[in-house]
C-alpha cells in the first residue's frame, strides 16, 4: 500500500488483484466487517480495519447493507484463514475474490492508521510488488482527490422502486445517495412503504409521489459536490414535508439551507463515538462513518439561521445533528440504523415516524 | 452532574484476604476507588484485613482499619466514624455480603449511611437468583430454566424439571463456591447439600445445564443521567460449564458478528437498566447456543469483579475508578479518558490487539484434589497477554504463567498434560472434560491427526480457536523441516514465526536438541528480528495518547522511545499464585513509586492484570509482558535502563537474575552473587560456618543414592526440598528412606538444575522469620516474627506474631544479630529475610533470603515504617542514615498474621498443614493484647470462634500431654469438652471431664454425626504422620464443610484460647493505622502483651 506522501507499507496478498486507487481511510469497528464492506458510503475508499482479526465469522447473505462489497480495497493485519459462525455461508475471501475487490493482509495497520491520523486521510494504491513502481506512483499522483467529488451520483440506484407493503401506515420517499438496507429494513418494519427514488430524482416527481415525508439517505463522497440535490432539498425543506437525514443527507440538508460543510482531517468512522444530546444532555454512543462534517456549534450553523444544532461530538465537538427551527426536518451525521454499530439511536425512526403522525 | 457536596466521608470496605475466586484484583479496584474519591476531596475510611494490599497503605486512605471485614466489626468503624456514605462495590463479594448485612440489620440506616454506586434493591435483584430471573423475564430475555431450593428434597423436584447434567449454584458464593455440575443423582445429592451449606442463606439454584454453549461477559458501565457504555467484551474459549475464572478468555469477542453483538449489547443496556444499577459497573455474562445463536443472559455482578480487573487492564478504561467517581455524582461525560487525556469516558474502547487470559491453578499442591474444571472456580491466579493477533497472545500468555511451557508446548510425559494414553480415542474421550491441561490435549490431539471438527465436538470449543491452533501447528511443522535458519530467507522465517508468539525456547525445541534458546536468541538478534512496542490507548490510534502503556509484538512500528538511564526497571511477580501473591506485587508498586520520588523513572514489567503494579498510573513506563528472560531482555536491551530490581518480585525474577547479569543488564541492590550465596546450599553453609550460627545438618543431593546417604548421614527425619523455589513447592518431611526415595523425584523434578536440599528437621522446634533492610553497611530490624504453628508447617501457612511472645529476649536477640550478621557478610542492598527454628534455646538458621520476603507490608503496616519504599531508596544508593531509619522501628500493638486456605473450594483435600504451602492469602489482627489480635486475624481469616459451646478434641499420643492444659482452660471457660476413646481418656485422668464420642467406625451417632448436625462449636485434630487415618481426614473434612471452626495443631490450640478468653473479656475496639502509628510517634506506653527489648545493635564478632 503506497500513500500519496510516498509512505509506504508492506503486507501479503492471498489474491492477485490490479491495482486499485482511492482515498484511504481507518474504521475502528470491532465486528461488522461485512457490513462495512457493503456499505455505499465506502464506494471509492481503501479501508484499513483496526480490529487486528478479520474474517473470523465468514460471511452471510444476511449481514449485507448492500448487494456488493462497495469498498475499494481492503487492509488488514490478519485476514482469518478459517471461520466459524452458525450462520456463516463462505469465507470473507471467497467473497471480496469473487466481488474483485483487492484485499492486503499482514500490514501494520496501527502504524499506517496512525500515519493517516498524524497526516490526514490520503489518497493510496494498493498493488502487487515487491516495491512500489513508478507506474504505480504515477498514476497515484493523477488519481482524484475526494475533495469535490460527487461519489452520490455512482453510488444512487438506476430506478425508482418501492419496498413495503401498500396499506401501510405511512409513506416515505426516499432519496437513495447511496442508502445503507438497513434503513430500508427498519422503516419496513415501523410499517412504512419507501418509494426509494434516485438522487437526481425532481422536487416534482416527488411531490407527485405524495408522500407522508423525506428521507435523505447516507452516501459516499463530498457532499457539496452534489449541487443538483442540494437544490431539490433546498425546495423540498419548504415545511410541507417532514424531512429526516443520515450523514451524507445530514451534510446535503445542512447545505440546502445555507450551512457549509468542511472536510475532516482523516473523519469519524467506527462505532464508539459519543454524540451528546443537547436537548437531554444524554450521550449516545453512534456509528459513524463520515469524512466531512457540516460546520457549526451549539449557537447554530452559521449562514444556516433556520437550523439549530440538536447534536455535539464529544471527542472533536462536531456538529452531529440539526433541527429546523419551525419545521419538522432533522437530521443527525452519525448512523442511527447502525449496522455495524450500537443501536443507541434508533430512537430517532421513531421521531421521524412520530412527525410523520402528526402531520 | 458535578460531584455530590452533601457527601464528604464514604466508607470503603476492601475484600479482605486472598481467596480463590477473590484475589489481588480488589486491591487494584480498591486502590483505583480510594485514590480518584481522594482526588475529588472525600475523606476515605477504608476497612481491610488483608495487610499485603497496597490500599491499606496509611497514606492512601485517611483512616484505614486492619479490621475483619465482617458486619460486626465494619458495624464498630460506622459507629466511630459516621461516614456519610459506603461504597459496597469495591471489595468483591465480602464487601457486597457485610454491606447488604448492614442493610438489612438497620446498622446503615441507623447511622444515616447511604449506599453509593449500586443500591441495596440492586443488589438484591442482582444477587437472587429468582428475583434476577423475573428481572430478565419482565425485559423479554431468557435465563437458563431452573428453581431456587432450600432443601435436597426441593432439589430433587426441580432437577425433575431440569434433567441431568444440573447446575447446581449456592446463592451468595464468591467465584461459584460451592457450586458443580451433577451428571447423576449420587454427585446431586453431594452437591446440593454442599451448596446449601455454604450459602449463607442456605438456598441453591438448580439450573438447566447449558454445558457446551459458547460463554461471552460484557463490561458495563452506567451513569446517574443513565448513560451506558460497554467497556469490554470477552469470549471464553472454554465453553459453558467451566467458571470463567478457570477459563482461558479472549477479548474482544473473537466469533460474533456484529449482528450477534449489538443484540448482545442491548440486552446488556437494558439489564442494567432494569436492576437499577445506577452509578457504576457490572459485569454481565451471556450463553451463546453454536447452533442456532440463542441467547441466555446467566448472571450479573453489580460490582467490580476480576473480569472488570482484566477488562481495564486489556483496554485501559479504568472501571474502578470511574466506578468510584459516577458513585459520587458524576457522568461519564463530564470524566476524561485517562489514556487519550482529550476525549471523554464515554465512549467504548476499541482494541487493535488481542488480549488472551491464562488462568493459573496449583493443583500440584492439591494432588488429591478434583482437578476437574466446573462452575466453582478453581484456579489461583492469572496471566494476560496482549499480542496483535490471537495466536500471538495466546502463546504469550501460555509462557507468562511460568508454569514451565515456554508457550503451547506439550508436556515431557503423557502425565504432564493429565493423560494415560495418546491414542486418538483416548485423547477424545479426555478432551471431554474440562481440565487445566486440555489445551495441552488439544495439541496431542491435533498432532495425532484428528480433525478440529472431532476436537470441537468433544470440547465444546469454537472450532475458529482451534483452527487458530491448527496453524500453529502447521507452522511449527513447516519451521522444524526448514534446512538451516542461515541466509537471506532465515531473518523472515524467524519473524514468520516470532510474529504468531513463538517463543525462542519454542523455536529451539522445534529445532532438536543441540538447538539452545541461546542460540536461536544471538541468530534473531544477528538477523535484527527484535519486536515493537505498540501502545494501549483505548481508541485503536484513532486519537494521540500519552500514556505508554506497552506491549511488544513482532510488528514494525514500535512505539515505545527508551528512557535511557534515567528509567528503573521493576520486575513483576507474574501471575498469582501459592507462595508468591499480592505480598510482592505490594513491595513493586511501592518501590516504584519511590523511585519515581527520587527523580527516576520507573518501568514495570508484569504479566498479571490483577495487580495494582499493572495500573498504568502507577509507573512511568507499563510493559503487559511476560517475565521470561526473552522478554525481558528484549525490553531491557530497548530501554538501557540504569538497572534492574529483581529482589521485589519474589522468585520469578530471582530466578532471571543470573542470566540478566550474564548478558550485561544491571542488577540494583544486592549482587546477584551475594543472592546465589544464599541459595547456594554449600556457599551458605561456609557463610553459616564463619559467622558462627547454627544449622540444622544437611546436605543436598542429585541422586536418589545421594540423598540417601546424605539422610542416613544427618539422621531422620528429613526435609527435602528443591532450590530456587518459593512456598515450599514439592517439601516434604519424610521419617524413613523409603519415603525418601518416593518424594525424591518429586524434588528434583521441580528444578532439574538445581540440586535437592536436605536438611535435618527438628521436631517440636518454634519458627521465626526476622525481615530486616540493609545499606550495604548498616542493617535495621524490620519485625521479628514467631510462628504459631510448630516447625514442620510452611511459614507462609503458619500464623505468625509480632512481637514474639513465647520466645526469651536472649534467643530473639540472637536472632536479630545473627541477621545483621547476615546482611553485613552478604552486602545485602536492599531487603533480606532468615527464617530462624528454635530448639532447646539453640538457635538455628533454616534459610536467608536476600530480597522482599511475602511478610514485608504485614511488617510495614505493624511498624507503620515502608520497608519496600526504604528500599527502593538504598537500591539506588542512600544510605539508611539519609533515609532517616532509626535503629528501632516502633512496634505500638500487637500483630497477628493468619493464613487463609483454599480447602472449601477444592473438594478431596486434607486441611492438615504441611511444609508445603498451600494457603493462598492472609489477613491480619492489630490489638493492644495477643489474645485479640489472634481474635481479629481468626475472624477475618473466616474462622470465627466461639464462646461457648462443645469443643470437640481428638489427638494423637504425642500431642495428648500438650492438649491436657489446654482442653482444661476450655472447660474452665464452660466448654463441654468432647473427645474420642483415647484422648477422652487421657484427660478424665488428668480431671477433666471429657465425653466420650463415637469414632466413624465405632458406630453411630459418631464424630462426624456431631459436626453435621451442628452439636461441634470447635474441633481440636491433630493427625498421625502424613497418611492419616480415613477418619481423621472425614472428620476434618466435616467440620471444613459444616463451617465449624478447627485447628490441626496445639500451638494454634492453645493461642485459639487466649482469642476466646479475649473476646469473652470484652468486645474488641477498632482502631485505624493512623491512629496506631500516631501513637507511637506521640511516645505512648507500650502495649499490655508483648514485650520491649534493646539488644545491642553491634553485630556479633566474626568468629573465625
Amino acid at each position: 500500500m503506497l500513500l500519496e506522501d510516498d509512505a509506504w507499507f508492506r503486507g501479503t496478498a492471498p489474491l492477485r488483484f490490479e491495482p486499485a486507487y482511492a482515498e484511504v481511510v481507518f474504521t475502528t469497528n470491532l465486528s461488522g466487517y461485512q457490513e462495512v464492506f457493503t456499505d455505499p458510503s465506502y464506494l471509492g475508499q481503501l479501508v484499513v480495519m483496526t480490529a487486528p482479526m478479520i474474517g473470523n465469522y465468514g460471511i452471510n447473505p444476511e449481514d449485507i447493507e448492500s448487494d456488493r462489497p462497495r469498498v475499494a480495497g481492503v487492509v488488514v493485519r490478519e485476514l482469518s484463514a478459517h471461520s466459524s459462525n452458525w450462520r456463516a455461508t463462505g469465507s470473507l475471501l471467497d467473497w471480496l475474490a469473487e466481488a474483485r475487490v483487492p484485499i492486503v493482509a499482514d500490514v501494520d495497520t496501527r502504524q499506517l492508521t496512525r500515519h493517516i491520523r498524524s497526516r490526514g486521510a490520503m489518497r493510496g494504491v494498493v498493488a502487487v510488488g515487491e516495491e512500489p513502481t513508478t507506474e504505480v506512483r504515477a498514476a497515484l499522483a493523477g488519481s482524484p482527490s475526494m475533495d469535490g467529488l460527487d461519489l452520490a451520483s455512482a453510488a444512487t440506484i438506476g430506478a425508482e422502486y418501492t419496498e413495503g407493503p401498500a396499506d401501510a401506515r405511512h409513506h416515505v420517499v426516499a432519496y437513495d445517495y447511496g442508502m445503507k438496507r438497513n434503513i430500508l429494513r427498519l422503516f419496513v418494519r415501523s410499517d412504512c412503504r419507501v418509494t426509494v427514488v434516485p438522487a437526481g430524482t425532481t422536487t416534482a416527481r416527488v411531490r407527485d409521489l405524495k408522500p407522508d415525508g423525506l428521507f435523505l439517505s447516507n452516501g459516499p463522497g463530498d457532499p457539496a459536490a452534489v449541487g443538483y440535490a442540494i437544490d431539490t432539498i433546498r425546495e423540498l425543506a419548504d415545511g410541507r414535508l417532514p424531512i429526516f437525514g443520515i450523514c451524507l443527507g445530514h451534510q446535503l440538508l445542512g447545505l440546502a439551507l445555507g450551512g457549509q460543510t468542511v472536510k475532516l482531517p482523516y473523519g469519524h468512522r467506527g462505532g464508539n463515538h459519543p454524540v451528546r444530546d443537547l436537548d437531554t444532555g444524554q450521550v449516545l454512543i453512534t456509528s459513524q462513518n463520515h469524512g466531512f462534517a457540516v460546520q457549526g456549534d451549539t449557537s447554530g450553523v452559521p449562514g444556516a439561521s433556520a437550523l439549530e444544532v440538536t447534536h455535539l461530538n464529544l471527542n472533536d465537538g462536531t456538529v452531529e445533528g440539526v433541527r429546523h427551527r419551525e419545521y419538522p426536518i432533522f437530521a443527525v451525521q452519525y448512523h442511527p440504523e447502525a449496522s455495524p454499530g450500537p443501536h443507541d439511536a434508533q430512537g430517532h425512526f421513531r421521531q421521524f415516524l412520530q412527525a410523520l403522525d402528526s402531520q | 452532574m458535578p460531584k455530590r457536596t452533601d457527601l464528604h466521608r464514604i466508607l470503603l470496605l476492601g475484600s479482605g484476604p486472598i481467596v480463590i475466586g477473590q484475589a489481588a484484583e480488589f486491591d487494584y479496584s480498591g486502590t483505583q476507588a480510594v485514590k480518584a474519591l481522594k482526588e475529588e476531596g472525600y475523606e476515605v475510611v477504608l476497612v481491610n484485613s488483608n495487610p499485603a494490599t497496597i490500599m491499606t497503605d496509611p497514606e492512601l486512605a485517611d483512616r484505614t482499619y486492619i479490621e475483619p471485614v465482617h458486619p460486626d466489626w465494619v458495624r464498630k468503624v460506622i459507629e466511630r466514624e459516621r461516614p456519610d456514605a459506603l461504597l459496597p462495590t469495591m471489595g468483591g463479594q465480602t464487601a457486597l455480603n457485610v454491606s447488604m448485612a448492614l442493610s438489612r440489620d438497620g446498622t446503615l440506616q441507623r447511622f444515616g449511611v447511604e449506599l453509593i454506586g449500586a443500591s441495596a434493591r440492586a443488589i438484591q435483584m442482582a444477587e437472587d437468583r429468582a428475583e434476577f430471573a423475573a428481572a430478565m423475564r419482565r425485559i423479554g430475555l431468557d435465563t437458563p430454566q431452573g428453581r431456587t431450593v432450600g432443601s435436597l428434597e426441593e432439589g430433587l423436584v426441580a432437577v425433575a424439571e431440569v434433567d441431568y447434567p444440573a447446575i447446581i449454584r449456592p446463592s451468595y458464593t464468591l467465584g461459584g463456591t460451592g457450586g458443580g455440575v451433577a451428571y447423576n443423582r449420587a454427585e446431586f445429592e453431594e452437591q446440593v447439600e454442599r451448596a446449601l451449606d455454604l450459602s449463607p442463606v442456605h438456598t441453591t439454584l438448580i439450573e438447566r445445564s447449558v454445558l457446551g454453549w459458547k460463554e461471552f461477559e460484557l463490561e458495563v458501565m452506567r451513569d446517574g443521567r443513565d448513560n451506558v457504555v460497554i467497556v469490554c467484551s470477552i469470549e471464553n474459549l472454554d465453553p459453558m460449564g467451566v467458571h470463567t475464572g478457570d477459563s482461558i478468555t479472549v477479548a474482544p469477542a473473537m466469533t460474533l458478528t456484529d449482528r450477534e453483538y449489538q443484540r448482545m449489547r442491548d440486552a446488556a443496556i437494558a439489564i442494567i437498566r432494569e436492576i437499577g444499577v445506577t452509578a457504576g459497573g457490572c459485569n454481565i455474562q451471556f450463553a451463546v447456543n453454536p447452533v442456532d445463536g440463542e441467547m441466555l443472559v446467566i448472571e450479573m455482578n453489580p460490582r467490580v469483579s476480576r473480569s472488570s480487573a482484566l477488562a481495564s487492564k486489556a483496554t485501559g478504561f479504568p472501571i474502578a475508578r470511574i466506578g468510584a467517581k459516577l458513585a459520587v455524582g458524576y457522568t461519564l461525560d463530564e470524566l476524561p479518558n485517562d489514556i487519550t487525556r482529550t476525549t471523554p469516558a464515554s465512549f467504548e474502547p476499541v482494541l487493535d490487539y488481542v488480549v488472551v487470559k491464562v488462568p493459573r491453578f496449583a493443583f500440584e499442591k492439591f494432588p488429591t484434589a478434583d482437578y476437574r474444571l466446573t462452575t466453582q472456580m478453581k484456579s489461583v491466579g492469572e496471566a494476560m497477554a496482549i499480542g496483535r493477533t490471537f495466536k500471538e497472545a495466546f502463546q504469550k500468555g501460555l509462557r507468562a504463567l511460568e508454569a514451565g511451557r515456554p508457550g503451547w508446548v506439550t508436556g515431557a510425559t503423557l502425565a504432564d498434560d493429565r493423560l494415560t494414553s495418546a491414542s486418538p480415542d483416548d485423547l477424545r474421550v479426555a478432551l471431554r472434560t474440562p481440565t487445566p491441561e486440555r489445551i495441552f490435549q488439544i495439541k496431542r490431539a491435533l498432532l495425532a491427526g484428528l480433525s478440529v471438527e472431532t476436537i470441537a465436538q468433544a470440547s465444546g470449543i469454537d472450532p475458529w480457536f482451534l483452527y487458530q491452533l491448527d496453524e500453529l501447528i502447521a507452522a511449527e511443522r513447516w519451521f522444524a523441516a526448514l534446512p538451516e535458519l542461515e541466509g537471506k530467507e532465515a531473518a523472515g522465517q524467524l519473524r514468520r514465526m516470532k510474529r504468531m508468539g513463538f517463543s525462542d525456547s519454542q523455536l529451539a525445541l522445534l529445532r532438536g536438541e543441540d538447538t539452545t534458546e541461546a542460540a536461536i536468541r544471538e541468530r534473531r538478534w544477528a538477523l535484527d528480528v527484535r519486536p515493537a512496542y505498540k501502545t494501549v490507548d483505548t481508541c485503536a490510534g484513532e486519537f494521540p495518547s500519552t500514556t505508554p502503556y506497552l506491549y511488544s509484538s513482532y510488528d514494525e512500528e514500535n512505539e515505545s522511545e527508551p528512557l535511557g538511564a534515567q528509567g528503573i526497571v521493576i520486575l513483576g511477580s507474574g501471575p498469582n499464585r501459592i507462595g508468591q501473591g499480592v505480598e510482592f506485587d505490594y513491595c513493586c508498586v511501592r518501590a516504584g513509586l519511590a523511585f519515581r520520588e527520587l527523580g527516576y523513572k520507573t518501568i514495570m514489567i508484569n504479566s498479571n492484570p490483577e495487580t495494582v503494579s499493572t495500573d498504568f498510573d502507577i509507573s512511568d513506563k507499563l510493559y503487559f509482558e511476560p517475565l521470561t528472560l526473552e522478554d525481558v531482555l528484549e525490553i531491557v536491551r530497548w530501554e538501557r535502563p540504569k538497572g534492574v530490581v529483581v529482589q521485589l518480585g519474589g522468585q520469578t525474577p530471582l530466578r532471571l537474575t543470573k542470566p540478566l547479569e550474564a548478558a550485561g543488564v544491571p542488577i540494583l541492590g544486592t549482587t546477584p552473587d551475594a543472592i546465589d550465596i544464599a541459595e547456594d546450599r554449600q556457599r551458605f553453609e561456609q557463610l553459616a560456618r564463619r559467622l558462627g550460627v547454627n544449622q540444622p545438618p544437611n546436605g543436598t543431593a542429585r541422586s536418589v543414592e545421594e540423598a540417601v546417604r546424605v539422610a542416613h548421614h544427618i539422621g531422620y527425619p528429613v526435609l527435602i526440598r528443591p532450590s530456587y523455589v518459593l512456598g515450599g513447592r514439592a517439601m516434604e518431611i519424610v521419617y524413613d528412606e523409603g519415603t525418601l526415595r518416593e518424594f525424591f523425584e518429586k524434588a528434583a523434578r521441580v528444578a532439574p538444575e538445581h540440586p535437592v536440599l536436605i536438611d535435618r528437621f527438628l521436631e517440636d522446634a518454634f519458627e521465626a522469620d526476622v525481615d530486616a533492610i540493609a545499606d550495604g553497611t548498616r542493617c535495621v530490624i524490620g519485625g521479628v516474627m514467631q510462628h504459631i504453628e510448630d516447625a514442620g508447617v510452611h511459614s507462609g501457612d503458619s500464623a505468625c506474631v509480632m512481637p514474639p511472645y513465647l520466645i526469651g529476649d536472649r534467643v530473639v536477640d540472637e536472632m536479630q544479630c545473627h541477621t545483621m550478621a547476615f546482611a553485613q557478610a552478604l552486602g545485602v542492598v536492599g531487603l533480606i529475610n532468615v527464617q530462624f527454628a528454635i530448639k532447646a534455646g539453640v538457635v538455628y538458621v533454616l534459610e536467608v533470603n536476600p530480597r522482599a520476603s511475602r511478610t514485608v507490608p504485614f511488617v510495614s503496616k505493624a511498624t507503620g515504617v515502608p520497608l519496600a519504599k526504604l528500599a527502593a531508596g538504598v537500591m539506588v544508593g542512600h544510605t539508611l542514615d539519609e533515609l532517616g531509619v532509626p535503629d528501632d522501628l516502633p512496634l505500638p500493638g500487637v500483630a497477628v498474621k493468619e493464613a487463609v486456605f483454599p480447602f472449601t473450594k477444592l473438594p478431596g483435600v486434607d486441611t492438615v498443614l504441611g511444609p508445603e504451602m498451600r494457603s493462598t492469602g492472609e489477613a491480619m489482627g492489630f490489638a493492644d493484647s495477643f489474645g485479640m489480635a489472634f481474635a481479629k486475624a481468626q475472624i477475618a481469616a473466616d474462622g470465627s470462634l466461639p464462646l461457648e459451646g462443645a469443643v470437640f478434641v481428638t489427638v494423637n499420643d504425642s500431642d495428648k500431654p500438650t492438649v491436657v492444659p489446654i482442653a482444661r482452660r476450655l472447660h474452665e471457660l464452660g466448654f463441654r469438652i468432647l473427645a474420642t476413646e483415647g484422648t477422652a481418656k487421657h484427660l478424665r485422668a488428668r480431671g477433666i471431664p471429657a465425653e466420650r464420642v463415637a469414632k466413624v467406625h465405632e458406630g453411630r451417632p459418631n464424630a462426624i454425626d456431631l459436626i453435621v448436625s451442628g452439636e461441634v462449636h470447635l474441633l481440636i485434630n491433630t493427625p498421625l504422620g502424613k497418611f492419616t487415618q480415613q477418619d481423621d481426614y472425614a472428620i476434618r473434612r466435616a467440620a471444613l464443610v459444616h463451617r465449624v471452626p478447627y485447628t490441626t495443631t496445639m500451638s494454634a490450640a492453645s493461642a485459639a484460647c487466649d482469642a476466646i478468653i479475649a473476646l469473652r473479656s470484652r468486645t474488641g475496639s477498632v482502631r485505624s493505622l493512623q491512629e496506631w502509628h500516631e501513637k507511637t510517634t506521640m511516645g505512648n506506653p507500650a502495649p499490655e502483651v508483648g514485650r520491649s527489648f534493646a539488644p545491642s545493635r553491634e553485630p556479633r564478632p566474626v568468629k573465625t
